[in-house]
């Protein structure tokens, strides 16, 4: 996998992300990324917000069921788009990913978490596992602004280009 | 028995990028097992160092996940159809 990764998104969809962190506050929110894979670069169409359906530890987990994915691959498939990857949120921690998101994580699939810092979203990062399972590169994200100029993009977005990162 | 295996996305750069593969089993163990016998690299996705499937990766056959059935021996018949779907789970705590 390239460290040149990117993945594109609109300001209103990564807002979208973003109040979903901050509505599911001090819990968990997750969702799936749909749109286009191109020759590295990931246009981000749509997202899909889905719930949190881990019971016992919403705060600091996160589970989707094998239902949730069949219904993002069914809306990704009803709109023409791909499943691209997932979305999910650290209520009071960093954007990065934990030795337990690495543990669960699959491949090929790109990772976004927005880190919720005293239910205001925060930093926001994309990441892929790396080919041997032992860690992951970062995606940059690219966000396009809409012209809705009373709604900046996040200046917290970063893009991490070139890095790596393995979960403690 | 032929059956079809379907690939999900993720992990179809391990299986020459297609989304079925044909094989020839009797049950959904064999299957999974000449898949990754076929496409060593699929393994390591598949299977944790104990030699089990993961816990997030879910076998259906027919639609009927296999964990109601008879797990990995659950018997296969001619155009059975093997789907291999994703559970996602993370969280911020290691």
């Amino acid at each position: 996998m390239s460290s040149e990764a990117t993945i594109r998104i609109s300001d209103t969809l990564e807002r979208r992300i973003r109040e979903h962190g901050q509505g599911t506050y001090p819990n968990e929110c997750c969702g799936a990324l749909l749109g286009k894979d191109s020759e590295g670069v990931r246009e981000i169409s749509d997202i899909l917000p889905l719930k949190n359906q881990h019971k016992d530890s919403p705060r600091n987990r996160f589970i989707l069921t094998p239902e949730d994915v069949r219904e993002a691959e069914a809306q990704a498939k009803r709109t023409g788009s791909e499943l691209l990857g997932w979305y999910h949120s650290h209520p009071d921690a960093p954007a990065r990913p934990s030795e337990f998101d690495r543990e669960h994580a699959w491949p090929w699939y790109s990772y976004v978490i927005v880190s919720v810092k005293a239910g205001r979203a925060d930093e926001m990062n994309s990441w892929r596992l790396v080919e041997d399972r032992s860690g992951y590169d970062a995606e940059k994200i690219e966000v396009n602004g809409q012209g809705d100029e009373s709604t900046p993009a996040s200046p917290t977005s970063t893009g991490a280009k070139n890095a790596s990162h393995k979960a403690p | 028995m032929a059956v079809k295996v379907l690939i999900p996305t993720p992990l179809r750069a391990y299986a020459d990028k297609q989304d079925t593969i044909e094989l020839a089993a009797a049950t959904v163990g064999e299957a999974l097992s000449a898949l990754t016998t076929r496409f060593g690299d699929l393994k390591k996705h598949l299977y944790g160092e104990n030699g089990k499937l993961r816990s997030f990766v879910n076998v259906y056959l027919n639609d009927e996940d296999i964990r109601y059935l008879e797990k990995e021996s659950t018997h296969v018949n001619d155009g059975d159809v093997i789907s291999i779907v994703p559970s996602i789970a993370g969280g911020k705590l290691g």
